[in-house]
């Protein structure tokens, strides 16, 4: 039973004014309702005024994905009512769309190629924010301060076959906005799904608001096993618009009649059609991902994987090449292999992470003045200083303060001499020839000199103490 | 120069809904003189109710753009003028706070819907006053009580903080007892402003001149044929005989178009309406909704409280235009006949400079007589179409029947307020004189 998956993503432009009005975008950290003004509030009498700044980044993705821009686009009025849409009518863009008819290419679930097909891009304002007050208030308070923030609708055909491909979409996706510089996905609620699903032969379902990525896929492999289920049971898929729970990680039907809207969209009198399709061939386009990938694997010698993850985010690209001078291939294990582990369990931006600290830490492990189980211990000491707030001391200050300088192995003939006499069973197993005894041996003594030496040099000292036997 | 006007009228009229007793002013071309402002437009500070009780209290935080001019040019903004609820009138009639009689005749209605700013006028409590015209709010009254009104080119003067009516169709345009002063205050106020996007960067300073030897003037039998008062029909020939006096040529031409007129008007302005009027809900300014009942009962409740029965007939209709099935039998074709007009005046606006007619087909009502909405209507049928079109018209005054003032309407091509303005000026300088 093939599964059919079409998406619609609303994201933030990452505009610094709003897309109608002069008020600032950079609302998250501040006291509600201190980022607006006539136009956004909808006060009577207001006009908007069009951020041309947000249709060049609208423009940028069409040309990106590939679109077409018509000569002519227009605004509309998506009229409903609701408390946080302040003139109780969004300005989107209805029938005649900014750009239409576009590609983005992600692996298929056998990692192949292929095409997925946008169907359109428009920019509309994001409406306020309902705020419900914990423990059961009787009312809601509304926040206007995202009111009027620029959103860009990408509209996909139903051309994903899973939701781990709608997954690789988004990631896709996000990362094109990012190099585009529209976007910052670090933004909480930058990003939010509409995601249509279906079984073959069977009713579409309409998953609204999902508002993470990783919310997307478990939204849809929700939703494939629930259909799958009801078919099995012999029952009908209804064609419905359903929610989805993030806590809970389920769907729920949102109650029906009541979603069911006629919006009465018509032409928005109080702005001029938009005549942009000239604009496009002014748009320089920055390097694009697969681009990079390709010229980081031709300028630095590293491998695919290690290209691939490292241009998977602009930002972490871009820190990167930063250090990349210091040794490449080094440098891209580092940051795709361990930094990244590292920065995932922290739950850290790489934007907090400083190159030249890192930059430096590659020097001491290229010059071999600390073994690569140092260079963790270092990395980490920095991280949680970083991600304290508190400021990074230099690599080399850690490594002297923490006496992680590499030692070479006769130092360690006592320490290693020690550890043979305690183990008399594994030194027995390494006679009898049982290969793991001699890396338990070695292990013991990396955990006594807390990894500052190195395990092959290790390992050599320990068979010879072995050899040398005596003992 | 600058200073304080005391201000305490005499509205036997009910001109006003709110007076400021006394106005500030600075230094400008305006300096001292006292300017009534309808009140749909936006005074920061002073009550702004669009003469409904739904903003009643509401005190906007900003001036509209031509407030601020007229606050620049050192005008002393003295009240608010009263108006039909919203602009839904032809009488003033359907102001929540009572109806505006009619200087020339208390017993009769003064015209609407900027009815408060013509009496205001003509009662000689002020020199001028700013109207709004949406399907002939300005040069109704202006033709009923005997003075002049322009209604703008669409996009010459900023609609930034005028509350909407109706968006593709209304301007804000200057009233007054002389086209000199009409084009005075219009010097004022036409000046480009960035924030309406509708707007074309198109500035009117003009001093007006009488000269209109070779003029061609079109008349469109349309405008003097059924439903006009013979009579009045009559007053304005003689008026454009005047004219023909002073070297200007008279032409027939035809907007066919008309016969759609005030459907498409009616359409299009119920439309944008019911869009405009959806955020009167209480929740941010305003008289305050019921929090104890649902949101949706809420609004519901405060909107058929205080919205009178014209607005929501018209947001009704509106709302039932654009709906889906009915919004391609309706808003759509009205586009198709308003853009028919367009073409007719442009077609006629070849042939001839400017367009002469009444501008209303009979001479002001008596208070309470036009009960039914639909001859109301049918009343708007000389104004809408220079709405539905864009173009520029002013109506000036061009004689009396049984005391009751008639009104000349000159229309012209997009952008040439300048050649309507100096038509009607010769005009009233001839028979001034």
């Amino acid at each position: 039973m093939k599964t059919i998956v079409g998406l619609e993503i609303h994201v933030q432009l990452a505009t610094t004014t709003k897309l109608f009005c002069g008020c600032s975008t950079d609302y998250r950290d501040d006291e509600p309702n201190t980022h607006c003004c006539p136009v956004c509030l909808g006060l009577p009498g207001a006009l908007p005024r069009l951020n041309k700044r947000a249709v060049e980044y609208g423009l940028r993705v069409a040309k990106a994905l590939d679109m077409k821009v018509p000569e002519e686009s227009e605004f509309a009025r998506k009229n409903y009512f609701y408390p946080d849409l302040p003139k109780a009518y969004q300005i989107t863009q209805y029938d005649k769309p900014l750009a239409v008819e576009g590609t983005v290419e992600i692996e298929d679930d056998e990692g192949h190629e292929k095409i997925v097909r946008i169907t359109r891009v428009h920019l509309e304002e994001d409406p306020g924010r309902l705020v419900h007050v914990a423990g059961g208030s009787k009312y809601s308070l509304v926040d206007y301060n995202r009111s009027g923030i620029p959103l860009l609708e990408i509209v996909t055909e139903p051309d994903m076959r899973s939701p781990q491909e709608a997954r690789r979409f988004l990631n896709k996706l996000r990362t094109v906005l990012e190099y585009l510089g529209v976007f910052d996905g670090d933004r909480e609620g930058a990003l939010r799904v509409d995601a249509n699903i279906s079984l073959e032969g069977s009713e579409r379902v309409e998953v609204k608001n999902i508002s993470s990525y990783k919310g997307v896929e478990k939204a849809l492999t929700f939703e494939v096993t629930r259909q799958k289920n009801l078919l099995r049971r012999g029952q009908k898929v209804t064609r419905e618009t359903r929610h989805f729970m993030e806590g809970r990680g389920i769907t729920s039907s949102a109650r029906g009649k009541e979603e069911e809207h006629d919006y009465r969209y018509f032409p928005e009198p109080d702005l001029r059609p938009l005549r942009v399709a000239g604009w496009v061939a002014e748009i320089d386009l920055p390097e694009l991902p697969v681009a990079r990938k390709n010229r980081f694997m031709a300028q630095f010698g590293i491998s695919l994987n290690h290209a691939r993850t490292l241009t998977g985010d602009p930002k972490l690209a871009d820190f990167y090449e930063e250090i990349a001078h210091v040794d490449p291939v080094l440098a891209a294990t580092w940051v795709a292999d361990t930094l990244l582990g590292e920065l995932n369990y922290r739950d850290m931006s790489i934007a907090a992470v400083p190159a030249d600290r890192i930059a430096e830490l590659l020097e001491l492990l290229k010059e071999e003045t600390i073994t690569d189980a140092a260079g963790v211990q270092v990395l980490r000491e920095m991280l949680d200083a970083c991600a304290r707030g508190r400021p990074c001391e230099r690599p080399v200050a850690i490594v002297e303060r923490e006496g992680l300088a590499r030692a070479t192995g006769g130092e360690f003939t006592q320490i290693v001499q020690a550890v043979i006499a305690a183990n008399p069973q594994a030194v027995e197993d390494y006679r009898t020839g049982k290969k793991g005894a001699l890396n338990f041996l070695v292990g013991q003594v990396m955990k006594e000199t807390r990894g500052r030496a190195d395990p092959r040099e290790l390992g050599r000292i320990v068979s010879e103490c072995l050899e040398i036997g005596g003992v | 120069m600058a200073g304080t006007l005391e201000f305490s009228p005499d509205d036997r009229y009910n001109a006003f809904i709110t007076t400021c007793s006394t106005a500030p002013f600075s230094d400008g071309t305006l300096a001292g003189i006292a300017v009534a402002v309808k009140d749909n437009i936006s005074t920061a500070g002073i009550e702004t109710t669009c003469g409904s009780k739904i903003l009643e209290s509401y005190v906007p935080p900003y001036d509209a753009y031509v407030v601020g001019l007229l606050r620049k040019a050192g005008a002393a903004i003295v009240g608010k003028t009263n108006m039909d609820e919203f602009g839904m009138g032809t009488t003033t009639e359907t102001s929540a706070f009572g109806p505006t009689k009619n200087p020339a005749d208390p017993s009769r209605v003064p015209g609407g819907s900027s009815g408060g700013s013509a009496a205001a006028v003509a009662a000689d409590l002020v020199p001028m006053a700013l109207g709004t015209d949406t399907g002939g709010s300005i040069r109704c009254p202006a033709a009923f009580c005997g003075i002049v009104g322009l209604k703008p080119t669409y996009g010459r003067v900023s609609r930034y903080g005028l509350i909407a009516y109706a968006n593709s169709l209304e301007q804000i345009g200057p009233m007054a007892r002389t086209v000199e002063d009409a084009s005075r205050l219009m010097s004022v106020i036409a000046k480009y402003d960035p924030r309406d996007s509708t707007m074309l960067d198109r500035p009117y300073d003009h001093r007006p001149s009488a000269d209109i030897a070779g003029l061609r003037i079109g008349i469109p039998e349309e405008y003097f044929g059924e439903g006009v008062d013979p009579r009045v029909a009559e007053t304005v020939r003689n008026a454009i005989a005047v004219l023909e006096g002073l070297g200007a040529e008279t032409v027939t031409v035809s907007i066919p178009g008309m016969r759609h007129a005030l459907a498409a008007y009616y359409v299009i302005c119920t439309s944008e309406a019911s869009s405009n009027l959806a955020r009167f809900d209480g929740v941010r300014y305003g008289p305050a909704v019921d929090t104890r009942k649902t949101w949706h009962e809420a609004y519901q409740d405060l909107r058929e409280e205080k919205f009178g029965t014209e607005v929501r007939r018209r947001v009704m209709l509106g709302t039932f235009a654009l709906s889906a099935g009915y919004a391609g039998r309706y808003y759509a074709k009205a586009q198709v006949a308003r853009r028919n007009i367009m073409q007719d005046f442009e077609r006629a606006l070849r042939d001839a400079d400017i367009i002469a007619g009444p501008t209303m087909p009979t001479v002001a009502f008596r208070l309470g007589e036009k009960t039914d909405p639909l001859s109301m209507y049918l009343s708007d049928i000389l104004t809408v179409p220079a709405n539905l079109a864009g173009i520029p018209a002013i109506s000036v005054p061009c004689g009396r029947i049984d005391g009751l003032p008639v009104g000349l309407q000159l229309m012209g091509r997009q952008f040439e307020d300048e050649r309507v303005v100096d038509a009607a000026y010769a005009y009233e300088q001839e028979v001034r004189a």
